[in-house]
């Protein structure tokens, strides 16, 4: 369907995610448990997300996004966005970049699903890219290609007419179709009902360029008005507010896309699968082409050299003793709350042509051996991604 | 005015794709044929009327073998003729049409794709049966495809090309009174809100073209000569379909309408939109005044369901179905 998915995929997606990391990684810093073997300290936070900005940001990166292409398959996306996460020293095990994904595809849908006008896309993207701009204020160099970028995007989509951005919105709602992961910190705002599904309000202010339902106008052929009258509704509905800023700067008005981790600073976000989500193991390969495009794709992310320090392996839990007993218990997580099975071992390098298309552009040995040196911050302690909510 | 029968459950949900529920009503077996689009493929649930027997079929995009993303279908829709119904399946790569009972596909015309990627989307929409012989499609170009049906077989002919459309066509209707007085045959929208109106015939003739507001008209209907056509602003507008003269204009959705239908012998009209709304219309034509009167009749809130796919099922509007983005059922109400 539509052809201009791909650019606004990755700076919400890609933006949920640098939220979620770099309110993990704060929060970091500030636990007060002790148990923890390392932290992670402001200085490498702030160079973990330069390095994944910079990468998403990257002209290469974003020039090859902007062609106008099909959406890429679930499976592809995973991987570029996987990739993105390892722009730096941190490392995600598999289970780890699971739930990232989950909750970042799932913030996504809920704004998808909550954009007033399809138009409004474009403010839940420079929503995210408002933050990210933030994220990177003290390093002039990434600031510009972030700027630049932003520039690029206006660019290229204000032309398009409300038609082509339902289009594209439809195009991405097709994408996430029946994905109802759970996320606590929806539920708990009651935006998410219990069965995963979002809460759609029937009240509050319409669109921009909606009028209040409940009137009726009948004309005469010269065309007046010549009777009036209301009906109805079943909502309460009030005029619309003002309309957001689509420029470079300016107030955006609406707040999908805002960073609502930020708010929830001591608490953890935890996703729950209830209902077996679409099958990722689709019999449908990735077609040749797709490999091709990725493989581009990924020779346009540009990752930092740091030849100093190798990855850091992350562990998914706060004490090793945890880690035991997650391990422990079994299940799949299928039709009731349970604790899924986490394996805390270092990212398995997948066989694949792109694993290795991958791996010649990280400049460093992709197996992670054990750390020396500042060797506690390897113990890293996403956990929050891996708890589940017991009910 | 209505209540909430048993729904149909699908094998899969809903995609969230503008007219997004097709229903047809074969009488004398007494079935009812629905029809959903999930991404590139469709459901197809046949119920019986004594609500005992239910069988699904699923369809496939043709050339769905290749990354899902790229064969989507847009819309699937059954075309009334006098001696057959045909199914059409519309999609990113073409046209494919079958037998009423989607067992036997009796042609597939594919869309030209550009050599060279472009950033328009390539795909038809907008499905119309008009008059007795013809099956009218609708392309992402602005271009219609008339399409010539043979009385029975699968010797189905391009007949003609209509370019008077700039933007991607969203619908397609035809005449659905019955009435053979009607000058207006079909109307055509586009995603600028662009409606014309059309004669059939060998060549089509357009009778009138009702511009747009630069807001996409994603639902159409043609009754008695009025076009009855929803917008992406939640408004409902009347129009005399020959000389564009508007009779009404309704607030009647918040959000973006996805799908109208008429009930041809009693004039109720069903509206159905993203705000998780169906409403219940009914016109009136009052001929001394020559124009059409619209009243509100019924609401009835789908929770926390973006709407996609809102039919009668009857030609008197007895029952409707629903269908919502990311449902697998198919709800249904009944007059009481």
């Amino acid at each position: 369907m539509s052809m201009r998915t791909l650019p606004l995929v990755f700076i919400n997606l890609g933006g949920e995610m640098l939220y979620i990391l770099d309110q993990r990684l704060r929060a970091q810093n500030t636990a007060d448990d002790n148990t923890q073997k390392g932290v992670w300290s402001d200085d490498d936070r702030k160079r973990v997300m330069n390095d994944i900005i910079a990468t998403m940001f990257s002209k290469a990166f974003m020039e090859e996004l902007l062609k106008p292409q099909d959406l890429y398959s679930n499976r592809a996306l995973r991987t570029v966005l996987t990739r993105l996460a390892h722009a730096s020293i941190m490392r995600l095990n598999p289970a780890s970049m699971d739930r990232l994904y989950e909750l970042m595809v799932m913030a996504f849908k809920y704004q998808l699903l909550l954009c007033p006008r399809p138009r409004d896309l474009l403010i839940i993207s420079y929503n995210h890219i408002d933050t990210i701009r933030e994220f990177v204020r003290d390093t002039p160099s990434v600031l510009n290609q972030v700027d630049e970028t932003h520039r690029k995007i206006i660019e290229v989509y204000t032309p398009l007419s409300d038609g082509e951005f339902q289009l594209l919105r439809q195009t991405l709602l097709i994408f996430l179709q029946d994905m109802h992961v759970r996320v606590s910190l929806f539920l708990k705002d009651k935006v998410q009902n219990p069965n995963g599904r979002f809460a759609l309000s029937t009240t509050g202010p319409v669109p921009h360029g909606t009028e209040v339902p409940g009137l009726i106008r009948m004309f005469s052929s010269n065309g007046k008005e010549w009777k009036r009258w209301e009906f109805p509704t079943g909502g309460s509905y009030t005029s619309s507010i003002r309309v957001g800023s689509f420029e470079r700067f300016g107030d955006r008005v609406i707040r999908i896309g805002t960073n609502m981790y930020s708010v929830t600073q001591p608490e953890e976000t935890h996703t729950s699968k209830n209902f077996s989500q679409k099958a990722n193991s689709e019999p449908n390969p990735l077609a040749k082409e797709e490999l091709n495009l990725l493989a581009r794709l990924l020779g346009g992310m540009k990752v930092q050299n740091r030849n100093t320090e190798t990855g850091f392996r992350v562990n998914l839990f706060a004490t090793d003793q945890e880690e035991e007993e997650a391990g422990a218990s079994g299940g799949n997580g299928d039709q009731s709350f349970q604790v899924i099975n986490i394996q805390a071992t270092q990212a398995v390098q997948v066989n694949t042509e792109l694993a290795r298309i991958a791996g010649e552009f990280t400049g460093e040995p992709e197996q992670t051996e054990s750390p020396e040196g500042p060797s506690n911050k390897g113990e890293d302690l996403l956990a929050m991604m891996d708890e589940l909510i017991e009910l | 005015m209505y209540h909430k029968e048993k729904s149909i459950q699908m094998k899969s949900s809903a995609s969230a794709l503008y007219n997004n529920l097709s229903v047809l009503r074969i009488a004398p077996r007494s079935l009812t044929y629905f029809t959903v689009v999930h991404a590139n493929m469709v459901n197809m649930v046949s119920a019986s009327w004594d609500g005992l027997n239910y069988s699904h079929r699923q369809l496939q995009s043709k050339e769905a073998n290749v990354a899902t993303s790229s064969s989507l279908i847009m819309q699937a829709a059954w075309c009334v003729l006098p001696s057959r119904d045909i199914l059409v399946l519309t999609s990113q790569k073409g046209i494919q049409m079958y037998e009423s009972d989607g067992s036997i596909m009796v042609y597939w015309h594919a869309l030209d794709t550009p050599e060279t990627q472009t950033a328009q989307a390539v795909f038809a929409r907008g499905i119309a049966a008009v008059r007795e012989k013809y099956i009218c499609v609708g392309i992402s170009s602005g271009s219609m495809l008339v399409f010539d049906v043979p009385i029975k077989g699968s010797n189905i002919t391009l007949s003609e090309v209509l370019e008077e459309h700039k933007e991607s066509i969203t619908d397609l209707a035809s005449e659905c009174s019955g009435s053979q007085e009607c000058i207006a045959d079909m109307v055509s929208a586009d995603d600028s809100g662009n409606l014309c109106v059309w004669k059939s015939g060998e060549d089509f003739q357009l009778l009138n073209k009702i511009p747009g507001f630069q807001m996409s008209c994603s639902s159409v209907k043609l009754w008695k000569g009025t076009v009855v056509a929803g917008y992406g602003t939640g408004q409902i507008r009347l129009y005399e379909a020959v000389t564009g003269i508007v009779h009404a204009e309704v607030n009647a959705h918040a959000r973006w309408i996805y799908s109208l239908d008429i009930a041809p012998f009693s004039g109720l009209l069903l509206s159905a939109a993203e705000d998780s709304l169906v409403r219940v219309w009914h016109l009136t034509m009052t001929p001394e005044t020559n124009s059409v009167e619209i009243v509100h009749m019924y609401n009835e809130c789908v929770t926390d369901t973006q709407i996609c796919g809102a039919k009668f099922c009857d030609g008197d509007g007895y029952a409707f179905a629903v269908t919502g983005y990311d449902l697998s059922e198919i709800i249904r109400y009944t007059q009481v």
